[in-house]
């Protein structure tokens, strides 16, 4: 199969649809039509696994670390979109939002995916910026959709955040032109990453480490890494729930994913720093930051949205470390928390609606009021606090084994902050699902399927990973270095 | 090269600086926009030169969209926007102005001693326009930190980008220069037109961020 014709696919469908979706009235038609795209898509990902990979061009290409992250994504979505269909119908009858509203959520989710998968196949590092910045504009714009004080506040304080951690990420990506360019010569070669990370041993190191530096802390910003993250938990817990599982699950990867090209880039240069203590350093102060603040917080999104700031620590650590181990490990426990913490933001959501309210006060008993939510918070909250048989204990596991084995010193924060993630973690839950029923308890709309589905994903996953996807894990664990 | 080219392109990008400076102790919000649609100015024309010393033509479409939309399409739409929202008085500052200047300073010093440092080997036009391009960011982003309205904020946010602008066209052949001006612009419309005028307006009499405040629950 033609690998250039997929990846026109992969763009072509969601800025498609996209544009229809802005055209056309009638919130139903309009749920559909994004579940829709949003199959079309992940088939187009899909085909990227059986295709063979193109050489590398200009402005596009894959290798095998993309694609890991394009198949995440585009599955991500493909669920999200399911989801919001029944999230959407409840919004509308209960009026929180309006069908101009609607059209206009749809569209800019689509622009979303549109900018996330043209961040992952760009092999420009200009070209990575602008679609990262465009991810991230829809984004904004979706979290203020409500237009209460507090999303507009969330909004607003996402807005200067981004647009601040955009504007310094540019400023690096313009330092690395500047030190490639007396090695590679002007023009469109010394922006492309492929012919980048061949060349960048002989690029000023001086020039390159501070490259990284504003690099770190652009991306770093959008990766929600402490103390950058004052964004991150206003905007999962204001916006629209979908949303919330969309920013955790893939937003936050996509600036993970362009850090990750410029670690593998600087790491190429043996006089450069070296990037890993930066990254470990930044990743710990993350875990153990928001491990404390968890205890602290009354509002069920914005909890588990500290929780989403733990793990991106975790994983930043465990890339920081590096090896193939390690990096094996942080991948993995990348896709698993992609999986877990979107699906328990189904779950999240769909609570909310029924109980109208993300007081975690006024929650309580779920599993006897609604068995299938209550039982499905508790399997979410057990499977991201890192227990077995669940994948994210699995790559846990692999993390704190792997830096035992390199580092044994910094095992110790590592797992403290696990540890006192997990106890917080496991008050919240038995507070909210079990004991005396409290708050509304209308019936609970929509559908469970795809909350389960990813359990089911994140359970296989801890019981037995296929050989195929460890040695493909392993290969990108080796181009990660 | 000629010192002649040379001392232009540091006269236009120190003009940058100087403008930031300028806007840091603004205490009104017109006066603010109007040394906004300067500093914008002086961008198309430090641009421009770029343009006409590295005989790069397309950077004469970025200094254009910098000049139309910078310095007056967007000063414009903001004016409207303080007078209908009646805003036109004082800006309320976190910070004193004394300080915020000493700050200033202190960033200016820091990006110099930098950028400086750190680039002995790259293209000397480059250099000095990067520590300049440096320091106008780094005043953008005190700017932003320093105020508690809404439209200096985006103002500040405006003049970071101008000072990134300025580093990616003193980039000798940087390729993308102008696509990336141009999302810069798409996003700043954006913000303008759709956070300012449908949402804050809708919902709030000021467009001081202070108002956004007044919700307390458990954030941060």
């Amino acid at each position: 199969m033609n690998a250039e014709l997929v990846v026109g696919a992969l763009l072509a469908i969601p800025l498609g649809a996209a544009g229809l979706l802005a055209l056309l009235a009638g919130y139903r038609l309009t749920a559909r039509l994004n579940v829709v795209a949003s199959l079309l898509t992940f088939g187009a990902a899909m085909a990227l696994l059986l295709a063979s990979p193109p050489p590398p061009g200009l402005y596009f290409f894959v290798d095998d670390l993309n694609i890991v992250f394009i198949v995440i994504n585009s599955f991500v979505g493909l669920t999200t979109s399911i989801f919001s269909a029944g999230y959407i119908a409840h919004e509308i009858e209960t009026g929180r939002l309006t069908p101009v509203y609607v059209r206009f959520y749809h569209a800019m989710f689509q622009t979303m995916m549109f900018g996330m998968n043209l961040a992952f196949v760009s092999n420009n590092i200009g070209l990575m910026w602008v679609a990262v910045e465009l991810a991230t504009l829809s984004t904004v714009l979706m979290v203020g959709i409500y237009r209460t004080h507090e999303a507009l506040e969330a909004a607003w304080k996402y807005f200067i955040l981004a647009s601040v951690g955009i504007g310094l990420a540019l400023f690096g990506t313009i330092l690395v032109y500047m030190a490639a360019q007396p090695v590679m010569g002007e023009g469109l070669p010394a922006m492309v990453w492929t012919e980048l990370v061949q060349h960048a041993s002989r690029f000023d190191p001086a020039l390159f480490n501070l490259a990284f530096v504003f690099l770190l802390l652009g991306y770093g910003t959008k990766v929600g890494l402490a103390p950058l993250h004052a964004w991150l938990p206003d905007a999962h817990a204001e916006g629209p729930t979908p949303i919330s599982a969309v920013l955790s699950g893939l937003l936050l990867n996509v600036a993970l994913y362009a850090l990750l090209r410029f670690k593998i880039l600087i790491a190429a240069s043996p006089e450069a720093i070296s990037p890993g203590p930066l990254m470990v350093a930044m990743g710990l102060t993350s875990l153990i930051f928001a491990a404390f603040m968890l205890y602290r917080r009354r509002d069920i999104k914005r909890f588990f949205a500290y929780s989403s700031i733990e793990h991106m620590g975790i994983i930043v650590f465990a890339f920081g470390v590096g090896g193939p181990l390690a990096n094996f490990a942080g991948l993995l426990h990348m896709a698993m928390h992609s999986l877990t913490k979107s699906a328990i933001f189904y779950g999240v959501g769909r609570i909310a609606q029924v109980k109208g309210t993300q007081n975690m006060a006024d929650i309580a008993g779920l599993t006897e009021t609604h068995p299938w939510l209550g039982w499905g918070l508790v399997i979410g909250v057990l499977a991201i606090a890192g227990l077995p048989p669940f994948g994210i204990f699995m790559s846990e596991f692999l993390i704190v084994s792997s830096t035992f084995a390199r580092e044994p010193l910094l095992a110790i924060p590592l797992v403290f902050g696990l540890l006192v993630a997990f106890g917080a973690l496991l008050l919240r839950v038995t507070a909210l699902a079990f004991g005396e029923p409290r708050g509304k308890v209308g019936p609970a709309e929509g559908s469970n399927v795809p909350m389960f589905a990813h359990f089911a994903l994140v359970l296989a996953a801890g019981i037995f990973l296929p050989p195929a996807l460890v040695s493909w894990f392993q290969n990108v664990a080796a181009i990660l270095g | 090269m000629d010192s002649l080219v040379l001392d232009i392109a540091h006269l236009l990008a120190g003009g940058l600086v100087l403008a930031s400076f300028m806007m840091l102790y603004q205490d009104r919000l017109n006066a603010l926009l109007n040394v906004f649609a300067l500093h914008a100015a002086i961008l198309a024309l430090a641009v421009a030169w770029q343009a006409y010393i590295q005989n790069a033509p397309h950077l004469y479409l970025t200094a254009g969209i910098a000049l139309v939309f910078k310095a007056l399409v967007i000063p414009l739409a903001l004016y409207r926007i303080v007078r209908q929202l009646g805003i036109h008085r004082e800006v309320e500052t976190v910070v004193g102005i004394g300080p915020t200047m000493l700050a200033g300073m202190a960033l200016v010093a820091l990006s110099l001693v930098l950028m400086l440092r750190v680039t002995p080997g790259a293209d000397y036009i480059a250099r000095e326009d990067l520590a300049f391009a440096l320091s106008v960011i780094l005043l953008g982003l005190l700017m932003m930190v320093t105020r508690r309205n809404a439209v200096s904020q985006v103002v500040g946010f405006m003049s970071l980008e101008n000072g990134l602008v300025l580093a990616a066209t003193g980039a000798r052949g940087m390729p993308l220069v102008v696509e990336i001006s141009v999302a810069f612009s798409i996003l700043i419309a954006f913000i303008v037109i759709g956070v300012f005028l449908f949402r804050i307006r809708e919902r709030f009499d000021t467009v001081d961020v202070g108002a956004l405040d007044r919700f307390r629950g458990d954030r941060g």
